[in-house]
């Protein structure tokens, strides 16, 4: 196998596993990434030095809650929150294997109890109640336990009366728990009308990718809705509407840029400019 | 009427009743006890038949093409009905309807799903799959009905929000996350009732109500039984099995406390007696009524954000 055969076999498990989803765990994986836009392969040192943005074209690779924290909270100033709400299984639900292994394993890939971080740090000296979202934890997806996080920071942040930011990276509501997690969109999105009418700042930061249930919920009702530049935004997903439809949508659909267009959210940040964004918006609200 | 698989015996039996009927007339013979005793026989089948169904056929008798929608409802419950139409904003989505209607001499605001009946229908209502023009409908009608302190009653019956380009271009997401939002802050009553199928957000896009009902074979769930077996199961023929794993029906919701009230149906389903059902139904909206009418406005609120601030089962 030449070089250049070996790149290419690994450029192609990589386009059918961004397909699927699914991330190969090899141990070239480990050194090397390929991006997604420009099919450039990158030492992953270098790519994680630049934020996990591609420096040939300035694709943005998906990122967890910690790398997302260290990236926009200042050091040291993060205090996590609400870490005793733990999962359960309250339908016992079982499909190809059972939920309380899946949540075994979405513990052990990703490192994480679930899917969100909530707490409060400072954004350039500003203080912020924050939830993070986590697609490693099973796709980021909305159960129980990140409807409540949720709700307990915006209810925190009620309290103390602090400018809250959610950012989002979810495939959705949580199918495992049925109806519980379809509740947690009206729960969390009842916390946000608490907010609204004691008039602090909600701000929601889309990041790729936020589907379903959690963009038809606290996700799109900020009062400053942000995406993160090329993130995939959209309620239903792209093939459910294909079948519906019966026709190919367009390559830039559900994408930040596209969103932007057609009205939906407010800007689109990149990666290198979102602490600075996010602290300015706090600062321009807060006319004392 | 379209008769369901498991309803066949059902009619096999019905089927010999008819030729004994017949037969006794023809042949001018007393088959009177024999009649009798098959009638009951009958009966009691169709009893423990409809007693004991399973998700998935509770979910077929949800999804019945007879079964009484939005507009049968109005029909049979209200003795005045006003339709408003449009968001204001350059659309009349026709899956959902509302007006101010008046039911047993009370105003209130009666927004809903619709589906249709015919193919002709169901082209113009979409199936019963709204687009963000028709939750934006719905809340201009809430905020309507808060404003002049209607009661709201809303009745849900969809397969979920519409799937489609414009749907996103125009956000169908958002439509539905600022319903859900902007319900909590309603200051007068609200009642949903679960009629049918009651799949996923655009199902709760008008159901963050004070007191939420379900009809005794209709539905509610995160995701339909089909969607959740191809993405689960990568197998959509696994519904069944979905539709078990998901506990769908009224009497689970029940008990994870998502309901507060199964309403019970006529025997076989709503569609085998709309008028009836419509009964039922008017009774158990009246009581509903009847529980919030002394509230405050701000007591209201909070009873409906206690209500939903209370779901979910986690360890803490």
């Amino acid at each position: 196998m030449t070089l250049t055969d070996w790149f290419n076999k690994r450029k192609m498990q990589q386009i059918a596993a961004r397909a699927n989803d699914v991330k190969i765990d090899d141990s070239i994986s480990k050194l090397w990434m390929l991006c997604y836009n420009c099919n450039s392969q990158l030492p992953k040192k270098d790519l994680e030095k630049n934020d996990m943005v591609c420096p040939n074209c300035d694709y943005h690779f998906r990122i967890g809650a910690r790398d997302r924290i260290k990236l926009v909270i200042d050091e040291g100033t993060f205090v996590e929150m609400f870490q005793n709400i733990k999962g359960k299984d309250p339908l016992k639900f079982v499909d190809t294997q059972p939920y309380s292994e899946r949540q075994k394993s979405a513990k052990e890939k990703s490192g994480l109890d679930e899917a969100v971080i909530c707490g409060v740090g400072e954004i350039n000296g500003q203080k912020a109640a924050i939830a993070v979202m986590d697609f490693d934890y099973m796709g980021g997806s909305m159960g129980s336990v990140v409807g409540e996080k949720v709700t307990l920071i915006m209810e925190h942040a009620l309290k103390e009366r602090l400018p809250v930011i959610a950012f989002t990276s979810s495939g959705g509501a949580r199918m495992q728990e049925s109806a519980l997690s379809l509740m947690q969109m009206a729960k969390t999105s009842c916390a946000v009308a608490k907010l609204n009418e004691a008039k602090i700042l909600y701000i929601t930061v889309l990041t790729e990718p936020t589907f379903g249930g959690v963009t038809a919920s606290f996700g799109t009702i900020g009062d400053i809705i942000i995406a993160e530049k090329g993130a995939r935004i959209g309620f239903a997903g792209r093939r459910v509407i294909e079948q519906t439809i019966k026709q190919k949508l367009p390559a830039d659909f559900q994408t930040a840029e596209y969103l932007l267009k057609y009205g939906q959210i407010d800007f689109i940040v990149t990666r290198k400019e979102m602490k600075e964004k996010l602290s300015k918006l706090i600062e321009l609200h807060s006319n004392k | 009427m379209q008769i369901l698989e498991f309803e066949k015996p059902i009619y096999k039996m019905e089927e010999k009743i008819e030729e004994l009927k017949k037969l006794s007339v023809d042949t001018n013979m007393d088959y009177n006890d024999e009649i009798k005793k098959l009638e009951n026989q009958t009966e009691e089948y169709k009893k423990e038949l409809y007693d004991s169904l399973e998700p998935y056929q509770k979910l077929q008798i949800a999804r019945h093409p007879q079964r009484p929608n939005f507009l049968d409802y109005v029909h049979y419950m209200c003795e005045d009905f006003i339709e408003f139409h449009g968001d204001r904003a350059g659309t009349d989505d026709r899956a959902i309807i509302g007006g101010i209607a008046k039911i047993d001499g009370r105003s209130v605001m009666l927004v809903g799903t619709q589906k249709g009946k015919t193919t002709k229908e169901n082209l113009e209502y979409n199936f019963g799959m709204p687009q963000p023009q028709g939750y934006r409908k719905a809340l201009r009608l809430f905020e309507h009905a808060s404003k002049f302190n209607l009661p709201i009653i809303t009745l849900v019956d969809t397969m979920g929000a519409y799937p489609g380009m414009q749907a996103e271009q125009t956000g169908q997401g958002i439509a539905i996350a600022v319903n859900l939002k902007e319900m909590a802050k309603l200051e007068v009553p609200v009642i949903a009732v679960i009629t049918g199928e009651g799949c996923s957000g655009g199902a709760l896009g008008l159901a963050v109500a004070n007191k939420v009902m379900i009809l005794e074979h209709a539905y509610y769930t995160v995701i339909s039984p089909e969607g959740c077996a191809s993405i689960l199961w990568r197998d959509a023929n696994m519904a069944r099995e979905a539709a078990n794993a998901l506990k769908i029906t009224g009497q689970d919701l029940l008990q994870y406390g998502i309901v507060d009230e199964v309403i019970k149906e006529p025997l076989g389903g709503a569609h085998y007696d709309p008028c009836a059902m419509a009964g039922e139904l008017k009774k158990s909206l009246l009581a509903a009524l009847d529980e919030y009418k002394n509230m405050s406005a701000q007591e209201l609120k909070e009873d409906r954000y206690n209500k939903f601030r209370h779901m979910g089962v986690f360890e803490q």
